[in-house]
């Protein structure tokens, strides 16, 4: 009796916020770090594809966005150079023109070999090919200024096209705008999918385990008792299944850099990841282990209201 | 709050069916009292087992109305359940322990669910298994455990958290008779300590182990009144000597 009663008295010690093992550990498992790393894998694959084009097109707007192209356009080659002189004097003196020079004939016929054969005899020189001068405005070019560099250029060179050098890639910063958006699509369309494979690996894991649970229930477990030892299970798996899916993104993401480096393309070459990309990267692991952890917890808990 | 000397439990015409069948319990209407002894009794099937249910908040009544430590249970919040359910250690017929946790996790369980720190559960649980001689056998799963020894876990983890009612639903069905005596013995010791018992049982001679306590009859459903466990003021232990002859045994 007085032993029962001096051990009653100390053990009826108020609720603090422990953690028992009212749960066997792992009880997820299976295939779950699995899912997790796939799932991460390719949302880091879809992150960095995403981030390399808002790279290589913000890249490429830069190197745009004060640049003009003045084309001479006539087949009679005297005339050609008349115009294009007539034009360079005038922008020369024009104050908002930072730079101006006619691409050289050698640029010309370096740009065009690919499209009209680089056999030995070819003369691509005999060709009608327009003058080319690339301009260099102070500011953005913007459709004001261009029309104002045309009203200059014109009076001077009747065959003269005034054109932002932007405005020729607006179809191509469309595409990489709506490859964007694909990639945030995929991305969300991921971390639902995952959201799905937490749920049922959940509620699966509740089935298995609702005898203790009950048991838990009846000696005074609190819901949230029960649905922290399902995260704490939730966030090892998915911690395990995000580390592995990081390093396989990664592996991707180095091997489509080299095939997309050997492209020596110069919109490519813009599209590199930088230091703060990589850390967005990183942190998709961590997303996904709060994501998972999270639902898991919901699910748990709205699983637990059901019972009494 | 409970008074001292208020109900612990209060059934009022409470009936239990599951689904469309008849009722299970049918107008059971009784009043528990702190620190009183109880045994329900009654033939297999009579409802002993969904009484204790309701009285351990595993299920709620079809009809009636139940009032646990001055509070009412039917309209209870379902957040404060486990704030009842920690005043309350059950005893299941079935033991219910928890497979994968050791005889002493198993007892410990009350203990870690209310939060109290794994330095001090280990020398109470250590104690307790002494006292329901498992002393030795703290680290060995339910599975290698015999009924007799599963039981006695179940009994110790019903009662490492003192709690303010026990439920024990034929607690000493698979003990040998001195272990019986022994477990009706710790129970007594839990009651003279304060804690009111309700022990469901069939076993006579277990109910005359214990003069004093006072005795609920279940048959078909319906309670019955043998010893004037019902009555108000009830027929309690020092108060009326003679109390719970138990002549109706």
């Amino acid at each position: 009796m007085g032993l029962l009663s001096s051990l009653f008295e100390r053990w009826r010690a108020p609720a603090a916020a422990s953690d028992p093992r009212l749960l066997p550990e792992g009880q997820f498992a299976g295939p779950m770090p699995w899912v997790i790393a796939i799932m991460i894998s390719l949302t880091v694959v879809a992150a960095a594809s995403g981030l390399a084009l808002r790279n290589a097109a913000e890249t490429a707007s830069a190197d745009l966005e004060g640049g003009v192209t003045v084309q001479i356009v006539t087949a009679a080659p005297s005339e050609r150079v008349r115009q294009a002189a007539a034009v360079l004097a005038v922008l020369h003196k024009a104050p908002e023109v930072a730079e101006a020079r006619q691409v050289a004939q050698e640029e010309l016929n370096t740009l065009v070999e690919p499209w009209l054969g680089t056999r030995p005899g070819d003369d691509v020189e005999a060709l009608p090919i327009p003058a080319l001068i690339d301009v260099r405005l102070k500011g953005a070019a913007t459709p004001d200024r261009v029309a104002h560099l045309r009203a200059l250029v014109v009076p001077a060179a009747s065959a003269a096209r005034v054109d932002a050098q932007a405005g020729w890639l607006a179809p191509v910063f469309s595409a990489i705008g709506t490859l964007q958006w694909l990639a945030g699509g995929l991305i969300a369309l991921l971390a639902l999918a995952t959201m799905a494979a937490v749920l049922l690996a959940s509620r699966n894991a509740l089935g298995n385990h609702r005898e203790t649970i009950e048991i838990v229930h009846m000696l005074g477990g609190t819901d949230r008792q029960i649905a922290r030892v399902f995260q704490r299970s939730m966030a090892f798996d998915a911690a395990a299944g995000g580390l592995a899916g990081l390093l396989l993104g990664v592996v991707t993401i180095a091997a489509l850099s080299r095939q997309f480096a050997g492209l020596g393309s110069g919109m490519v070459a813009g599209a590199v990841l930088h230091w703060q990309d990589w850390l967005v990267i990183a942190a998709i692991p961590l997303a996904g282990v709060a994501l998972a952890v999270l639902t898991a917890r919901m699910t748990v808990l709205a699983a637990l209201r059901r019972m009494l | 709050m409970s008074q001292p000397d208020a109900e612990i439990v209060q059934f009022d015409n409470v009936g239990l069916r599951y689904g469309t069948d008849k009722e299970i319990l049918t107008d059971v209407s009784f009043t528990l009292y702190p620190g009183c002894f109880y045994f329900l009794t009654g033939a297999s099937g009579a409802g002993k087992t969904s009484l204790l249910k309701l009285l351990y908040l595993s299920q709620r009544p079809s009809r009636g109305l139940i009032r646990l430590f001055g509070t009412d249970a039917i309209t209870l919040p379902r957040e404060r359940l486990p704030g009842f359910r920690r005043r309350i250690g059950v005893v299941f017929q079935d033991f219910r322990l928890v497979d994968h946790l050791s005889a002493f996790d198993n007892v410990a369980l009350p203990l870690r669910v209310a939060g109290v720190s794994e330095r001090d559960i280990a020398r109470p649980v250590g104690e307790m298994l002494d006292w329901v001689g498992l002393g030795d056998r703290q680290h060995a799963r339910p599975a290698t455990l015999s009924g007799g020894e599963q039981q006695r876990v179940a009994i110790a983890r019903a009662v490492i958290a003192r709690p303010d009612m026990l439920v024990a639903d034929e607690p000493t069905g698979n003990v040998d008779p001195e272990m019986a005596l022994k477990l009706l013995r710790l129970f007594e010791s839990l009651n003279r300590l304060g804690t009111t018992v309700v022990v469901a049982t069939h076993d006579v001679h277990l109910i005359r182990k214990v003069p004093e306590s006072l005795i609920m009859r279940l048959d078909k459903g319906r309670l019955s009144d043998p010893t004037g466990a019902l009555r108000y003021p009830p027929r309690r232990p020092g108060m009326a000597p003679g109390a719970g002859t138990q002549s109706t045994l």
